[in-house]
């Protein structure tokens, strides 16, 4: 991985949380640098969102360290989003909430492929197009690092495989690292520079090719795992088939 | 016009003011239940002014503050359902205060007045503490129009791009009790929270953002204290709930206009 040589952004040691006398992360190490994407894989209840939540300084950390680089810059992309229908809010109004104007803010849109909806009432979109939106919010931020937690809910499963790629463009373009959340396996590991695969603790984690042959992984998610990498190898070569420099890191170091 | 019913103009007007964008939060926020259970323990700011003998106003919005603070430390413990807790509150406070202010003074207080409001008798004093509170409260709501329209949305995302998050809930709360405080002249405690929401509600089908929508709940609000006090002139409506209804009035009008968002 050439990711030594680049800057640090996040870094946990010993990371735990508990909460009602449960350990929902266990002793946690963690590091992000610039321009990486990391996914966190996991099952329901693994702790997956304890752990961001808490790398994000919206939760408790019960025992360890956190190192966030000063100043650093977050995009973030909630799971969900419920804004109540008695409150009138435009797309545009929602986007400039987090700072900026109606400019950057159709720019953003424009890049997220939602540049129709600037206009739209926040209540009438559809999930998928709810995901572009927020994605644009964190874009409005210039972040240096992106944080998606379970970017594809509530999207089709086309839908899902196109906000993967453009999530994978976007961290190009901007130069930007990405914490990942993601249960689904085959379309997030085209495109992930690291897997951490968490259980409570951390069982696995390493590149994708490495973990998906881990014995602690297979363990996790069985079969199942098994027939996505079928799927997942096949979703990579089709990808670089269509737009063989994409990825230029992937392809370095596959 | 005679003068108290200008000075009753005078108070309900300001209070209209105000109530309009407040209210708006708390229907955006679903705080309806939560601005009620407030309003009900001012009863009880109202004995612990009598008691001290100080200001009734500032009284009354500590009391408020107070059952506020009591409630987020309640819902930390997570056992009881926030509703469950806001009844408990809410009822509880109420027959404290009915049973606390007939034990300190009987007889010399005027109960139905707190309860449904007096706004007939209002003073010249009455008038200048509700503008120049009100005052207060918008210039503070417009300071943190923002921040405010931010957790509304999305409070984790907000936290994140660096709203602070508990300083701003709790300075809506602030505001909150400081307009049941001017409020409860008006209309008394029991409908002080229709005095927020209702206007809010009224104004939703005749708004396409939250500006305009607190400016038209302010109008809907001050239409309804104007159309409240001429039927309680021309009519002998008690003042207060004649408000309410006038409110009332005015939502049932917007649902005439086609639903959009």
């Amino acid at each position: 991985m050439p990711e030594t040589n680049r800057e640090l952004l996040v870094q946990t040691r010993q990371l735990s949380v508990e909460r009602g006398g449960r350990t929902l992360v266990d002793s946690a190490d963690l590091a992000l640098h610039a321009g990486e994407i990391l996914t966190l894989i996991g099952p329901n209840g693994a702790g997956k969102t304890t752990l961001v939540r808490a790398i994000l300084g919206l939760g408790n950390i019960t025992r360890g360290e956190l190192y966030l680089k000063p100043g650093l810059r977050i995009g973030y992309m909630p799971q969900t989003l419920h804004i109540d229908a008695s409150l009138p809010l435009t797309v545009a109004r929602f986007l400039t909430l987090g700072g900026g104007d109606k400019h950057r803010a159709q720019r953003a849109l424009e890049r997220t492929g939602a540049a129709g909806l600037l206009h739209q009432p926040m209540q009438a979109l559809s999930g998928g197009e709810t995901q572009r939106v927020l994605l644009a919010r964190a874009l409005l931020r210039n972040p240096q690092l992106l944080v998606l937690d379970e970017p594809v809910q509530g999207v089709d499963v086309s839908g899902q495989a196109a906000l993967y790629a453009l999530i994978n463009e976007l961290r190009h373009e901007l130069g930007c690292a990405v914490l990942l959340i993601s249960h689904d396996l085959h379309l997030v590991m085209a495109n992930t520079d690291t897997v951490v695969c968490l259980n409570g603790h951390i069982c696995c984690h390493g590149h994708p090719e490495q973990v998906t042959n881990d014995p602690a992984y297979l363990e996790l998610f069985g079969h199942r795992a098994q027939a996505q990498i079928a799927l997942y190898t096949h979703h990579h070569d089709h990808a670089h088939d269509q737009c063989g420099e994409i990825d230029p890191e992937h392809s370095h170091h596959a | 016009m005679p003068d108290f019913l200008l000075l009753a103009l005078g108070a309900g007007l300001g209070v209209a003011l105000v109530a309009g964008p407040l209210g708006c939060f708390a229907v955006w926020r679903r705080m309806a239940y939560f601005g009620d259970t407030m309003a009900h323990s001012a009863l009880l700011g109202v004995t612990l002014g009598l008691l001290l003998d100080i200001n009734l106003n500032a009284a009354v919005a500590f009391g408020c503050l107070l059952l506020a603070l009591a409630l987020v430390a309640l819902q930390r413990s997570r056992q009881l359902a926030t509703d469950t807790l806001l009844g408990i509150l809410s009822h509880s406070t109420l027959a404290l205060g009915l049973v606390a202010i007939s034990l300190v003074s009987p007889g010399r207080v005027n109960l139905l007045g707190y309860l449904f409001g007096d706004i007939l008798a209002t003073t010249a004093a009455d008038v200048i503490t509700i503008w120049l509170v009100g005052a207060l409260v918008l210039g503070v709501l417009a300071w943190l129009w923002r921040p405010l329209l931010a957790i509304t949305v999305h409070e984790d995302l907000a936290r994140v791009e660096g709203v602070r998050v508990s300083a701003v809930r709790t300075a809506l709360m602030l505001l909150m009790a400081l307009v049941i405080a001017i409020a409860m002249k008006v209309v008394g405690v029991l409908l002080i929270t229709a005095l927020l929401i209702i206007p809010a509600a009224a104004a939703r089908r005749l708004s396409h953002t939250p500006e305009q929508m607190a400016i038209t709940a302010s109008a809907i609000g001050a239409l309804a204290v104007t159309g409240g006090l001429a039927a309680s002139f021309y009519w002998d409506w008690p003042a207060g709930p004649a408000i309410v209804l006038g409110a009332t009035g005015a939502f049932v009008l917007s649902l005439l206009k086609p639903s959009r968002f």
